[in-house]
């Protein structure tokens, strides 16, 4: 009977190790991170990445994106619900993260879209039409090409300008800055400089709503 | 008693290797898989062994305990090779995306995770040894 106790006692035991040890782990981790986005808070926004919403809200979410990514595509519509419940507060920058084969490609599309200033509904078209040019994981400029259609965009113009050094550069220190931030999953989100450590719609939520009660 | 230090052994590779991947998120390649494959039902078998039928002792359990050891120890002893570079890391059968020669955590600077496994396998082995020599002479 003794034995028995002994026995159930340690199974506990370890349990109850296991879950103080990675409470007090993830804390500890929790802790490191946002200290070292502060210390490397110049790489959390550019000025020349694509915004949307109010220039001058005090509250920006910025979002490392993957046009491939499909939990990027759903976190979008979530996104655009935040800023028009709290209208005029927020305001998004958007900085590419393309970690899927040939989503640098997508990603010079949208540049060159937003020279013709449809970057929004270019945007918006890769993530409704996203089987229609992913493969495998795989992006498909190709296949992404044909969808663009109706959106009033100047073909030529646009094939020209996505081979431009200046758009290429911009990925490049994008990927540079999200390296430095420690960001290698998509999407990435920070709020006012304050990384999004817990991932999810009602953490992302939650980290707005208390930028929002500490600015307004 | 012996059967119960190794079951600790078992459970504290468990949930030690349980803490690497999911809290630390270490990602573990396919040797740590296999070694996870002979370890994880160690943990379950020594408890059954602890609680032997008609409250005698279960003497068998080395029988079915002793040949998942052996065999876990012997991916454990090939990854610590590739591990330390002994064995080239072209001729071992890890995705090309999770090296299993890149040292990801040395505790206290040089215990590395092949270590740990190689020496919760050794000394299941040895007492599982030991209690088969009680027994059987």
């Amino acid at each position: 009977m003794k034995k028995n106790i002994i026995i159930v006692a340690t199974a506990i035991l370890f349990v109850v190790l296991f879950i103080v040890a990675a409470t007090l782990y993830n804390n500890k981790k929790d802790k490191a991170l946002s200290s070292a986005t502060l210390e490397k808070i110049e790489h959390v926004q550019r000025d020349y990445s694509p915004t949307m919403g109010p220039p001058d809200a005090k509250v920006t979410i910025v979002e490392f994106f993957d046009p491939a990514c499909g939990t990027c595509s759903a976190f979008y519509p979530f996104v655009k619900q935040l800023m028009k419940d709290n209208p005029g507060k927020v305001n998004l920058v958007l900085r590419y993260l393309p970690l899927h084969q040939n989503s640098d490609v997508i990603v010079s599309i949208f540049e060159a879209a937003r020279l013709q200033n449809r970057f929004r509904l270019t945007l918006e078209r890769a993530y409704q039409t996203r089987d229609a040019w992913i493969e495998h994981h795989v992006s498909r400029p190709e296949k992404f090409w044909l969808q663009l259609d109706g959106l009033g965009l100047d073909m030529n113009k646009l094939n020209e300008d996505m081979q431009s050094a200046e758009i290429a550069r911009r990925v490049k220190q994008d990927m540079l800055d999200a390296k430095q931030l420690n960001v290698n999953k998509t999407p990435g989100f920070f709020v006012n400089g304050k990384p999004l450590v817990h991932f999810g719609y009602q953490q992302l939520q939650q980290l707005v709503e208390s930028e929002i009660a500490a600015n307004y | 008693m012996l059967i119960f230090i190794c079951w600790l052994i078992a459970m504290a590779a468990l949930f030690g290797s349980l803490f690497f991947s999911e809290v630390m998120g270490l990602k573990p390649c396919v040797l740590c898989w296999w070694q996870r494959i002979f370890i994880y039902p160690l943990a379950v078998l020594f408890l059954v062994g602890l609680f032997p039928q008609n409250h005698k002792e279960d003497r068998s359990v080395v029988r079915y305990t002793l040949p998942l050891a052996v065999i876990g120890l012997g991916f454990a002893i090939y990854h610590y090779l590739v591990y330390s570079g002994f064995i080239p890391e072209s001729l071992q059968p890890c995705s090309e995306d999770l090296s299993c020669a890149e040292i990801n955590l040395e505790l206290i600077g040089f215990v590395t995770i092949p270590m740990l496994s190689i020496f919760a396998y050794s000394a299941i082995i040895m007492l599982l040894l030991i209690y088969r020599k009680r027994f059987y002479q």
